[in-house]
């Protein structure tokens, strides 16, 4: 039990580990959707410590990680431009392209910048005027507002040079395509907590009470998991499937109105590609037409776009919970942070970067692990 | 830049006919918009991300939370030197033209932030 220390209430943590333990009298597979909540279980090791029974699934969401190679390929090719200013979060530096990424764009000459708030690139449009002004808008329901906030501002203040690219992705669409899989092994779900600050929790009723499956609202710190996945194993063992609400203190009913109704003005359903896994159906948001003269797809006319996807990389498969991470041969030998061959290794909320970061030595197949270990 | 990270609102001011404050993120301080919780008051704690709040948190909560996302690098990934990590990363030199931040983010590294 040596992670037990790590929790920042250890005693609690045991309590919640011995009622698990206490309610689990059979095999139940569980998926945590969102990638911050995979970093914490590797990090603190609540798979390890979890009974036998239980069997956690990683999610597809890392918005990094599922943004299609296609948008990437399309962010490439509009930084590379001599009149852009291309913005970005950090994160997005090292994601592979077909052969390259933003940081080698960026070495090549190419004016990117790195911003902590999309504020921070309309201002930047501002200051200046002569140049186009591209953000590039990933992320789940929690990163769309503030896009969307940016786009309306853009318009309110008459700002011409800023515009968005777009690739915005919505959870329950992702969730209802996992359980339509016929490989589908997801008996419950740990909700994102974090999307659901914004969203609230009114799409999940319909989801559980069609797939049959509980879905358990849950924050990221490792009691809040616990407490996730204790709610879970709970219902699956009463044969109940509910949606449950274990993030209280971040999570109202409702989300945020004011954010919803940002959304809706500014962004429309549409069909979305997930790199790795491939198109669901009204899985992610455009602009609205109201907005499109923002859309820097249009206004950089990057359609045409041929894209090379690694022939080696299982990052899919690890979206979708199928494998773990080390179960991919390449990981740790040709696909390090290094030289990552997908997404999921680059990014600080990947599956394959939390088990090579935390992991590494318990992978008894690698070298490196017999000599450091 | 998925997680959602707890700060302190130190001051609020109106720009652009929007509500912006200057928040703290555990020594960090960030411009943060304050249209999505327009109640928030000085001293109030708010989950933000990427730079808008979108929830109240009780001070409690935001603590323990920020201590974790210290723990976990999540608050060196945000605030930190994101050229400096991709260059660490890729084995290569820092491009050119990008200097590394100035001022309360890098104090905080000095402080020994992981
Ligand atoms: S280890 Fe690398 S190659 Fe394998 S699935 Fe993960 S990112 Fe792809």
């Amino acid at each position: 039990m040596k992670y037990l220390d790590e929790f920042s209430d250890p005693v609690l943590a045991r309590r919640l580990f011995d009622e698990i333990r206490a309610l689990t009298t059979q095999p139940w597979s569980l998926m945590e959707v969102c990638g911050g909540q995979t970093h914490s279980i590797i990090r603190h090791g609540i798979d390890q410590l979890l009974p036998d029974e239980i069997q956690l699934i990683h999610g597809p969401g890392c918005p990094v990680c599922v943004t299609p190679l296609e948008t990437i390929d399309k962010a490439l090719e509009i930084a590379s431009r001599p009149e852009v200013v291309f913005c970005s979060f950090g994160d997005m530096l090292r994601v592979p392209g077909s052969g390259r990424d933003l940081f080698k764009v960026k070495s090549e000459g190419g004016d990117v910048r790195v911003v902590y708030s999309p504020l921070d690139a309309l201002r930047i449009a501002q200051d200046n005027p002569d140049r186009q002004v591209v953000f590039f808008g990933i992320g789940f329901e929690t990163t769309a507002p503030p896009n969307a906030m940016t786009v309306y501002q853009a318009k309110k203040l008459g700002i011409g040079n800023f515009s968005l690219l777009v690739s915005h992705v919505r959870v329950p669409p992702a969730i209802d395509a996992i359980m339509n899989s016929p490989d589908c092994r997801v008996q419950a779900f740990l909700a994102a907590g974090h999307v659901c600050t914004v969203m609230g929790t009114a799409e999940y009723p319909e989801l559980a009470e069609r797939h049959k499956v509980p879905i358990v609202v849950t924050g990221f710190e490792p009691l809040d998991i616990l407490e996730g996945i204790r709610r879970a194993v709970r219902q699956l063992e009463a044969g109940r499937h509910v949606v449950e609400n274990a993030y209280p203190r971040a999570v109202q009913p409702e989300g945020s109105p004011a954010a919803r109704a940002m959304l809706a003005d500014v962004f429309e359903v549409t069909d979305r590609a997930w790199r790795g896994i491939g198109m669901i159906p009204r899985s992610g948001w455009r602009l609205s037409p109201r907005y499109r003269d923002y859309d820097a797809e249009h206004r950089f006319s990057v359609t045409d776009i041929d894209t090379q996807e690694s022939t080696v990389c299982r990052s899919g498969e690890v979206l979708q919970g199928l494998i773990k991470p080390h179960e991919c041969a390449a990981f740790g030998k040709q696909c390090t942070p290094r030289n990552p061959l997908g997404a999921t290794m680059v990014s600080s909320e990947g599956a394959c970067a939390a088990y090579y970061l935390y992991r590494r030595l318990q992978v008894p197949t690698t070298q490196e692990a017999s000599s450091v270990g | 830049m998925c997680l959602a990270v707890p700060g302190r609102v130190l001051e609020i001011e109106e720009r652009d006919a929007t509500r912006m404050a200057k928040v703290d993120f555990g020594g960090v301080v960030k411009e943060v918009c304050l249209e999505y919780v327009p109640e928030m008051q000085v001293g109030d704690y708010a989950i933000v991300h990427v730079g808008f709040a979108l929830q109240r948190l009780d001070e409690e909560s935001a603590k323990q939370t920020l201590e974790l996302f210290e723990n976990l690098g999540v608050l060196e990934e945000e605030f930190g030197d994101a050229w400096a990590k991709a260059a660490r990363d890729a084995g290569a030199e820092r491009p050119a033209g990008t200097t590394p931040p100035q001022g309360p983010a890098q104090d905080a590294d000095e402080e020994g932030r992981p």
